[in-house]
């Protein structure tokens, strides 16, 4: 691994380069490597290609290179979701390309050139990167197309317009002319981009809508892909920081003698969020970090358990807060009903796990720092490291690598990892480059979990069978609030709080949603689905219960209050199909189904469920369908809705971090934070409706139907309605 | 402290209570080998010692100084070869972190049952954590490159 050379300014030659609104350039790049080896590895490790090492000024997203490999850059950060793929097919697309000539590495760190339309600013997040990239990535593509089919017409002296591309030649029939894409890449960057190009019909995608295999497959099957955790430079150390026991508590004093003390240990230092070890490697690292006392002050901690946190919020969802959405008459509560039910939920504190832990390569020099790591919103981590370390943004560089998973965790308003890292190199003051790695037990201890919840819910059947009243009560920490994207609140409403409850599909006349902004001092961050992962087990089961309620059909019960919803009627119609309906084909198992819209998205879901000997639920199968628009890689959606599934599965059924007495975490390792193993897995069938409206999210969508769909299916088998996830307590 | 990793021996200067983990990737450089957990829950260090799958991460040094270490970078056969081609057929990996020991475990898998059941597969591999949850793949592939290597 080596260091990319900083002897090219970046920002002065993507300024230099940058186009027009389309910003596309046209450029020679990936000197010094072959053909065959590019072959090897058809997605590029994102550290190790970046503009700087590509040598000469290409633009934002696409590079057509002399052998004729076209490399799209990728502003959305790869850790699963697919978006090397997804995105460099958009630009294939337009462009003519051959599937094999594609390959996919990450943007560097630059707002302006590679923000989120969703966002303003560089990030990945909200099932947004191909939704967001749609209409850019097919423009960058259409225009390269437009400028290579203009170099080889003044080549050849045809008119332009008799030039056709297919599968990455450029051919003119009357003149019995053609050529591959690289012979034409150097003319081609010559000409102003033109503007307002048609874009294909959807009728005329070869790609779009088909399972292109996906560029990072190779080198993540042999070991080969590079993660943050996998770079070495030379003169490198390894960072373990000590982190306070509790949330809030400070190093009060340090005892680091023994630690220094200790074979490999280069250094000790204080930071802001604890004491950090610096040593030749990991496990001295880690030795170092044993070796050290720690008094820690715990004046502002919180040391609350969260049995205490969630009686506190059992206590005020007693009555109505805040209002987010109501209609008719909620406040008439039970009056004129005939049967009426009241349901309270708690959702507990969740860590989202991913794989690789936080890891930070960082080596600050005089005047610029370069950094690589699982960034994922980089602009932010930019401002943020620039800021400790007293520069400016653009003198912070970002590779951002490929990421062992995230599920939210790795986007951080405020960047407190990212800051993390730049007190470390600091406090460190030399300039090496430094790898900062986070334990597993940091992990799962370290907070930013997607927050604790306790929502109560009132509802009721008329005299007529038909639902009437729906009245909820949200409790949970605001995610948004007191961070960057606070802005996102409005008149005090979170909406990541309500998501998914406020905008239920249902037609009930009498219908409110109110929330209360839970208070503790747990550091709290959204978790594939955010709002979503509570609100649509809330609704969805307590709709289920309603219907029962009602004696109506769980299936023909929803499609009657769906009239103003299509596309939720869509996907469960298309789910019961694809399940052939309700009942289990064996004995002994029981059915249940959920439906719900997020990222703009809609996913329905039928699980069959068993009992095990050891009385917890076994599940057998899941059927899923999805309506997520344009669907550009079916494949990738498949596994998108297999993989959301599985995650959301395991935190049904396993997952919940718990503060104990005095505010400790109790769980600390996969042990007693139980992930998902694979024969837990279910076996997954996912039909994607088709569409022709644009694409929308499939990262996250999955994962919301699938508790919801096993309780109810486990209410049918055991009569037990889960009201208190997860399902199975590990004490 | 000596330790043969694929198939080249190295001389290690390092506590006998080392993990093979660390060796392997901060002295080595072999980097596909994963620290996930620390304490043999999730599989992502997962390497061959004299041919059967271990956790590395909980592998001190002197217990390996007179075996054969393999790392998926020194890995090959057909039984190897069968699954990687079935992984890429149906694009397994999405982050892709755990999943060389996956591949390493399904390997052993296949080296020790040609013609795993699904409850075999289940069981070789309940192992080996993927947070993504590629399961229904894993589970798949391993079946076509049982399949492949039977025909």
């Amino acid at each position: 691994m080596s260091v990319i050379p900083k002897s090219l300014s970046r920002r002065d030659f993507l300024r230099n380069a940058a186009w027009g609104s389309a910003g596309l350039v046209i450029a020679m790049a990936l000197p010094g490597r072959g053909r065959a080896a590019a072959m090897d590895t058809t997605a590029i490790n994102s550290s190790v290609v970046s503009p700087e090492a590509a040598g000469f000024a290409p633009n934002a997203f696409v590079r057509i290179a002399p052998d004729n490999t076209v490399t799209v850059l990728i502003k959305h950060i790869e850790f699963g979701q697919g978006p090397f793929t997804g995105l460099s097919t958009l630009v294939a697309e337009e462009l003519d390309a051959d599937w094999s000539q594609m390959r996919a590495a990450s943007a560097p760190a630059d707002a302006e050139l590679y923000k989120n339309f969703a966002f303003g600013m560089q990030g990945t997040g909200g099932s947004t990167a191909i939704a967001n990239s749609y209409m850019q990535m097919r423009k960058a593509g259409a225009t390269a197309r437009a400028l290579l089919v203009r170099a080889a017409a003044e080549q050849w002296g045809v008119p332009a317009g008799e030039i056709t591309v297919d599968k990455g030649q450029i051919s003119h029939a009357g003149s019995g002319n053609s050529g591959a894409f690289g012979e034409f890449a150097e003319a081609a960057a010559q000409f102003d981009p033109p503007e307002d190009l048609p874009l294909k019909k959807a009728s005329e995608f070869k790609l779009i809508g088909t399972d292109v295999p996906k560029l990072d497959t190779n080198i993540k099957t042999n070991g080969q892909a590079l993660f943050t955790q996998d770079l070495h430079h030379d003169d490198m150390l390894t960072v373990i920081v000590a982190h306070a026991p509790q949330f809030g508590a400070t190093v009060k004093s340090v005892d680091a003698s023994a630690a220094k003390a200790t074979s490999g240990v280069v250094d000790v230092q204080q930071i802001p969020t604890g004491v950090a070890v610096y040593a030749q490697d990991t496990w001295s690292a880690l030795q170092g970090r044993r070796a050290l006392k720690v008094d820690w002050d715990t004046t502002n901690a919180e040391t609350r358990s969260t049995r205490e946190i969630t009686e506190d919020y059992r206590h005020r969802a007693q009555k109505p807060g805040k209002n987010a959405a109501s209609r008719g008459k909620p406040e008439q509560g039970r009056e004129g009903l005939a049967r009426t039910l009241t349901a309270e939920y708690t959702f507990p504190y969740l860590a989202h796990a991913p794989m690789e832990t936080l890891d930070c390569v960082i080596h600050a020099e005089d005047g610029a720092v370069e950094t690589w790591f699982g960034s994922q919103l980089q602009t932010g981590d930019q401002g943020t490291i620039a800021k400790i370390l007293g520069l400016e943004p653009a003198q912070v560089t970002i590779h951002t690598m490929y990421a062992g998973g995230s599920f939210g965790r790795r986007a951080q308003p405020g960047s407190p990892f990212a800051a993390e890292a730049a007190h470390v190199a600091k406090a460190h003051g030399k300039s090496r480059p430094l790898k900062l790695v986070w334990t597993r037990e940091d992990d799962i201890q370290g907070g930013w979990y997607r927050p604790l919840n306790v929502h109560r819910l009132s509802g009721g059947v008329d005299a007529d069978g038909n639902i009437a009243l729906w009245d909820q009560t949200i409790v949970g920490q605001s995610i948004f609030g007191g961070s960057a994207f606070a802005a996102m609140i409005k008149d005090g409403i979170d909406p990541s709080s309500v998501e998914g409850a406020e905008d239920l599909p249902y037609g009930i006349p009498n219908f409110r949603v109110s929330l209360h902004d839970g208070e503790a001092g747990v550091p709290i961050l959204w978790w594939r689905s955010v709002g979503h992962t509570h609100t649509a087990y809330s609704t969805e089961t307590f709709i289920d219960e309603l219907l029962e309620l009602a004696d109506k059909d769980p299936v023909e019960g929803r499609l009657a209050m769906l009239g103003e919803h299509p596309r939720h009627a869509g996907v469960l119609k298309a789910v019961v199909e694809l399940a052939d309906g309700l009942e289990p084909a064996e004995s002994g198992r029981a059915r249940g189904v959920a439906v719900h819209k997020s990222f703009g998205s809609y996913v329905a879901q039928i699980v069959e469920v068993s009992q095990n000997e050891d009385l917890t639920p076994k599940v057998h199968k899941v059927w899923c369908a999805v309506d997520c628009g344009v669907a550009v890689n079916p494949n990738v959606i498949r596994a998108q809705m297999e993989g959301g599934i599985g995650f959301g599965l395991g935190a049904a059924l396993y997952n919940e971090i718990t503060l104990e007495e005095g505010g400790r975490v109790a769980q600390a390792n996969f042990d007693r934070y139980r992930s998902l193993r694979i024969h837990e897995m279910p076996d997954v069938e996912v039909h994607i409706v088709k569409s022709d409206k644009d694409p929308t999210g499939v990262g996250e969508p999955g994962v919301p139907p699938i508790a919801p769909a096993l309780a109810n299916a486990w209410r049918r088998l055991t009569g037990d309605a889960v009201r208190d996830l997860p399902f199975v307590k590990i004490s | 402290m000596k330790i043969t990793v694929n198939g080249s021996s190295h001389e290690i200067d390092a506590p006998e209570d080392m993990p093979l983990l660390w060796a392997i990737r901060d002295r080595l450089k072999l980097t596909g080998t994963k620290y996930g957990c620390g304490v043999a829950q999730c599989g992502a260090c997962t390497v061959m010692v004299d041919g059967q799958p271990k956790r590395s991460c909980v592998t001190s040094l002197k217990f390996v100084t007179d075996a054969e270490i393999t790392t998926i970078e020194g890995m090959d056969g057909d039984e190897f070869q069968a699954i990687q081609n079935a992984w890429r057929a149906i694009d397994v990996p999405q982050c892709g972190f755990c999943q060389s020991g996956q591949v390493m475990t399904a390997t052993a898998l296949l080296k020790e049952k040609p013609a795993p059941s699904d409850t075999d597969i289940d069981n070789a591999l309940a192992g080996n954590i993927c947070r993504c949850a590629t399961y229904v793949r894993i589970r798949q592939a391993v079946r076509d490159a049982a399949d492949k290597l039977e025909a």
